[in-house]
């Protein structure tokens, strides 16, 4: 099975490289983007296992390791 | 002073610690393969310098699962020393014996250079027998070194006196929050800085401004 977790970085974190694309894509021309947070998608393939157990287990991960979770938040999408 | 420095795949400051150690504690220095799960009879531990797997994920982050961060956090509940210099910094906050964390310097550029430190709390071992408000240079050479916290943990590190180092003279080179260049834990008995103190330590290094820290430490312990 698939799954997709998504981490972004927390509100009131700041973020000079999400600044720094936002200015770039300004100076190629893109008008009126107000705002650009980058983060990052990890696509995971795990053996079978319910829906419910697989959600526990990539929370888990996210906890542990996938997200810092004082800077980031996470989402968790089985695909 | 009894001293050991952990290795990761990756790590580059660790000769420069390993030779610092030994000139201020006069004593061989014992490394440690992360691999290990249990360390060697210290009073000082220190996770070095460097770009510890890359840096991917996040910096210092993949270290700080490694199979000897039980055997580090155990020692420091015990009350062991333990300093983390650069990705070490990192890896202390990644794994949780730190609060914050270490995000892209503000700038987005890499840096390397001399700073000017300010000794900011005398409360822990590592700067009790340094002088409080002196400030001194010290070289710094990192990619993520914007110290970050929320505002509930800041209050607590600046009412507890455990911001130990502070950027001084406008010389905060990564947008670090409230010039925030080195912490220690509640206890005091683990500290974090992005400077680089081991680059200080002979003549030949252009000055010998580092070796306070050191002697601190080692003062502390023959109190």
């Amino acid at each position: 099975m698939k799954a997709r977790v998504t981490v972004t970085l927390k509100n009131g974190v700041l973020d000079p490289q999400g600044k720094a694309i936002e200015g770039s894509l300004g100076s190629l021309g893109f008008e009126g983007v107000e705002g650009i947070r980058q983060g990052k998608v990890f696509d995971l393939e795990l053996a079978d296992r319910s829906e419910a157990q697989a959600k526990a287990d990539i929370e888990a991960m996210c906890e542990q390791l996938l997200a810092n979770t004082v800077i980031e938040n996470y989402s968790i999408e089985l695909l | 002073m009894k001293s050991a420095v952990i290795l990761f795949p990756g790590s580059n400051r660790d000769r420069d610690m390993i030779k610092a150690l030994e000139q201020i504690s006069g004593q061989p220095v014992a490394t440690v393969w992360h691999t290990e799960t249990e360390l060697p009879e210290a009073d000082l531990y220190v996770l070095p310098g460097g770009f510890s797997y890359g840096d991917y994920l996040r910096s210092g982050a993949i270290a700080a699962r490694s199979h000897i961060m039980p055997a580090l956090k155990t020692a420091a509940d015990q009350g062991r020393h333990v300093l983390g210099v650069c990705n070490g910094f990192q890896m202390l906050t990644e794994a949780g014996l730190l609060p914050g964390a270490l995000m892209r310097n503000a700038s987005l550029h890499f840096v390397c250079k001399e700073v000017m430190l300010e000794t900011t709390s005398t409360n822990s071992a590592f700067t009790s027998h340094m002088e409080k408000g002196k400030v001194w240079r010290c070289p710094v050479a990192h990619h993520d070194g914007n110290y970050f916290a929320d505002a509930e943990t800041l209050k607590e590190l600046e009412g507890e006196g455990r911001v130990a180092f502070r950027y001084a003279d406008g010389t905060n080179p990564n947008g670090s929050i409230n010039d925030i260049a080195g912490i220690t834990n509640a206890k005091g008995n683990v500290l974090g800085m992005m400077p680089h103190p081991e680059n200080l330590i002979e003549d030949l290094h252009g000055g010998v401004e580092g070796r306070a820290l050191f002697e601190s430490v080692m003062q502390s312990l023959a109190a």
